[in-house]
């Protein structure tokens, strides 16, 4: 199957402080890729550097099939994407931050319409849609990032953290939903995280510390019989060890 | 519609929405040059004579003089508290949704300036509105003369602010960036006094009024308001507006201004 998010050789320095170092791993079409690792573990930055927000040392991305470094605004189109940070307009409705974002990829609102509706709809945000975003709780702004991101029909969507500050019930929906979109729609997510119980078995699973990538397999593969949280836990700390 | 095009709009109008909610900031842009206008000049026109001088052919009280001025101080507070936006849009996040944006950045940049230009116009002409009330009036074709160079001058200072607020790391610091632009811009300008008078007192202080950017769109709108059109003053304004709108765009370049920001 062919990958439809391929980085390598990605690194980043903040001055002397090296954020990524030497990053390398593949996602195939319509898989939920987790980017496991501990707060500092360059999640942010890896982020920041696919979503061309900073730019550094040369590196191979490809995003559905586009260079990023060649023709960032092609992989940019084709890119979803959901900030550990809200980047809505609080003061605006849920449907005029969706119009104003579907503007911002060129989609007049004649067109972005039907778009809107069926995303609102996917999302169980249709009676909220006139709300003020202000108005709303974490998970329903959330749930609105997560629509928006979608509206330009992205191949690969990435959140960056995006159930932090969720509680339980609302984490648990918008994995659950994110996890459909790729088995239902062939998309291909990668979600960062730090919470080992947003990942399935067989989702795929990046675990990144210290600007390193530590391993890239299945998450059963990686959790064996001590569980993800233990084999994750073990192998964040073995690495620390290992460099002092 | 062009997709370009579609962006554009989508930007002003959010531009116009957030004017509309934030019914203070325009209170607040108002009451500023009206204290200057109706309190300031009323004390200050005994003590400074004005001479006839271009576009003016007769005497004009203090109170006409500093029009343009005051126009030019709502479009540069106004440019600038833009930026303060930014900075927070920055600091909370928002400005990400405009740099991820599959558009090119500086197509998006700048109708980020026409978008906040058009609202300093319209707060402009309230203002003009408000001082016709006061029996301060301009020449009528001068009110719609003046429109381009009004939204010339609303360019040249967002792309000031605009590039101020990509060298700015935290919201904190764009109060001490205000004291160290806003007011040595304005008050070393033609706003207030002219720049003959300033020459009475100090050569290198009116030199620096010359070179004042601010001082040459606040004569393309003394002269636009007269019908008078100011080849050097828009020519100075134009160059200058083209500088910032540059480095604004270059403060915004993923390899340079945000690098260290956005981390």
């Amino acid at each position: 199957m062919s990958c439809t998010l391929s980085i390598s050789g990605l690194s980043h320095a903040y001055g002397n402080r090296v954020a990524l170092d030497n990053v390398g791993f593949d996602i195939e079409a319509g898989r939920f890729c987790a980017l496991l690792g501990p707060n500092g573990a360059g999640k942010s930055t890896l982020y920041s550097r696919l979503t061309r927000l900073i730019t550094g040392a040369p590196a191979k991305i490809s995003i559905a099939g586009i260079d990023l470094e060649a023709a960032p605004r092609q992989a940019l189109a084709r890119m979803g994407i959901v900030f550990q940070q809200s980047t809505l307009d609080l003061d605006l409705t849920a449907h005029q931050n969706l119009v104003y974002f579907a503007a911002l990829h060129g989609i007049s609102a004649g067109a972005a319409k039907s778009r809107i509706e069926a995303a609102l709809e996917r999302l169980d945000m249709t009676d909220r849609a006139h709300e003020k975003v202000r108005t709303m709780n974490g998970g329903h702004r959330r749930r609105v990032e997560i629509a928006r991101a979608l509206l330009h029909r992205p191949q690969v969507l990435l959140l960056d953290e995006a159930t932090v500050g969720l509680d339980a019930a609302t984490r648990s929906q918008i994995t659950a939903h994110v996890h459909a979109l790729c088995e239902q729609e062939g998309m291909t997510v990668l979600w960062a995280t730090h919470l080992t119980d947003e990942i399935n078995p067989t989702d795929q699973v990046v675990i990144l510390h210290q600007g390193k990538v530590l391993t890239n397999d299945t998450a059963s593969a990686i959790a064996g019989d001590a569980g993800l949280e233990a084999a994750f836990l073990a192998l964040t700390s073995d690495a620390t060890k290992g460099t002092r | 519609m062009n997709a370009y095009l579609t962006a554009m709009l989508a930007i002003i109008w959010r531009e116009g929405l957030r004017f509309v909610h934030q019914r203070e900031r325009f209170v607040a842009a108002l009451v500023r040059p009206l204290v200057w206008l109706l309190v300031f000049a009323a004390g200050f026109r005994a003590a400074l004579g004005l001479s006839i001088t271009p576009p003016y052919q007769t005497y004009i009280t203090y109170e006409t003089y500093i029009i343009p001025g005051l126009c030019g101080m709502i479009i540069l507070f106004n440019g600038m508290q833009s930026s303060l936006s930014l900075v927070y849009d920055r600091e909370m996040g928002s400005m990400r949704l405009l740099l991820t944006s599959p558009l090119p950045r500086w197509w998006l940049l700048f109708s980020k300036l026409l978008g906040s230009s058009m609202i300093s116009v319209v707060q402009v002409y309230v203002f003009l509105g408000i001082a016709a009330l006061f029996d301060i009036t301009m020449p009528p074709l001068g009110y719609v003369a003046v429109l381009p160079a009004l939204l010339l001058s609303g360019l040249m200072l967002g792309g000031l602010g605009l590039f101020l607020s990509s060298l700015i790391k935290q919201l904190e610091n764009f109060a001490g960036v205000m004291n160290f632009v806003i007011f040595p811009m304005f008050f070393l300008s033609s706003a207030l006094y002219p720049l003959w008078k300033m020459a009475e007192s100090s050569g290198v202080l009116v030199t620096i009024c010359k070179v004042n950017p601010f001082t040459q769109a606040v004569e393309m709108i003394r002269f636009a308001l007269y019908s008078e059109f100011s080849g050097p003053a828009f020519a100075w304004t134009g160059v200058a507006t083209i500088v910032f709108v540059c480095l604004a765009v270059w403060g915004y370049d993923p390899a340079r201004g945000t690098n260290r920001r956005l981390g």
